[in-house]
């Protein structure tokens, strides 16, 4: 009895209260949904990937990396959000207030959408390692898993998206 | 354009706002959260003349009470194993409580009325803690009065360290018990926290 009660104890103690995984990790979240999905569907995919996980936290594996899970299900949410927009015309309804003020509070938004229709003219692999590895800040290891690809091919991937935003910024500069 | 620039300007104009614990969309995945049935414990700060209080709730009701010298990460870690990690900074399920010590601190309110969750007590303990609920406010007795209420009159000792180990400070007034030779006794919040609860409670 007491010694499973132990075990139970020691399981159970490597989960921090979900409130610091919020404030770890919910800045980079926040950064991938709004490099995948733009400013107003971002808020709905921040909450609803903290949902999710918030749901399954409990039984999640010790020792995991809890910011690449949390990654992969923005991704999935996002994925599933672009198909749902390109099947309806346009749910900008769903959280007004929190997007709208979301959209608008940003000083030269711009700058936001220059860079996401960069990053949108992105092939698929470059501009999810450019999102993962530099967004999100995880691992090659990790951005491969996401990719299906290879730590080494998510390496070159995120670099050769880099050196593409870079040629095409410098070309804007020059216009 | 190096490459760092090229990642900065990614960083920030992707950076979103209201995502800290006093932003709308936290308030809001909380919201959602406790719409669902999956916030099993929430929890706030309040300022009080014995300090940063930490209040925590789970939807029974005030599960904890947490003075500031017990390190409240290391109390909100405690309750993540012993309750459940489904924990998040919410601060509206606690205005009642929060309002409430308020008024108590202020000498307005004699008793409070917000729904309690004992769950971290159990036996002899929870015994204890649900006599103290019935001294009133202003009244003090002896661990061995305690003892014998709680209905095992030689567990004296046993009955401090119910006090002692009381989970809901303050709402559960485990101040009001002192020593038979009447000095104040232990308390989790430290011995002045207590005089000054026993004076407080005597100037009204």
């Amino acid at each position: 009895m007491t010694v499973f009660a132990l075990m139970t104890r020691t399981r159970d103690v490597v989960l921090p209260p979900f409130e610091e995984i919020v404030a770890e990790h919910g800045p980079a979240v926040m950064r991938v949904c709004r490099a995948l999905l733009g400013p107003a569907d971002a808020a709905d995919a921040w909450s609803e990937t903290f949902l999710s996980a918030l749901e399954a936290y409990p039984k999640l594996r010790p020792g995991s990396s809890i910011r690449a899970w949390l990654v992969t299900i923005a991704h999935r949410k996002a994925v599933d959000q672009l198909r749902g927009t390109a099947r309806r015309p346009q749910p900008a309804g769903d959280l007004p207030d929190i997007s709208a003020t979301d959209a608008a509070s940003g000083e030269e938004p711009s700058m936001d959408d220059d860079l996401r229709a960069a990053l949108d003219a992105l092939p698929a692999k470059q501009r999810g390692a450019v999102i993962y590895r530099y967004l999100a800040d995880l691992s090659y290891a990790e951005v491969g898993e996401l990719l299906e690809s290879s730590a080494t091919a998510a390496r070159r991937s995120a670099a050769d998206g880099i050196a593409s935003l870079r040629k095409h910024f410098s070309k804007g500069a020059r216009t | 354009m190096t490459d760092k620039q090229i990642i900065d300007r990614l960083t920030s104009s992707f950076a979103g706002a209201g995502v800290d614990s006093d932003g709308r969309l936290h308030s809001h995945l909380a919201a959602l959260a406790e719409r669902q049935g999956l916030l099993d414990v929430s929890y706030r700060t309040v300022d009080s003349p014995l300090g940063l209080l930490l209040l925590a709730a789970t939807g029974e009701g005030l599960v904890r009470v947490a003075f500031s010298c017990e390190d409240h990460d290391a109390v909100l870690a405690r309750l993540a194993s012993d309750i459940s990690p489904r924990i998040l900074r919410t601060p509206r399920r606690l205005d009642d409580a929060a309002h409430q010590l308020d008024e108590y601190f202020a000498g307005k309110r004699r008793a409070f009325s917000v729904p309690i969750d004992l769950q971290l007590s159990h036996g002899f303990r929870r015994s204890v803690l649900e006599h103290l609920r019935r001294i009133p406010y202003g009244v003090t007795q002896s661990y061995a009065t305690v003892a014998r209420a709680a209905g095992n009159p030689s567990a004296v000792r046993a009955a401090a360290s119910a006090c002692s180990h009381n989970p809901i400070p303050l709402v559960v007034p485990c101040h009001r018990v002192v020593r038979s030779d009447g000095t104040t006794g232990e308390y989790l919040g430290g011995p002045e926290a207590k005089r000054a609860l026993l004076a407080l409670e005597s100037a009204a």
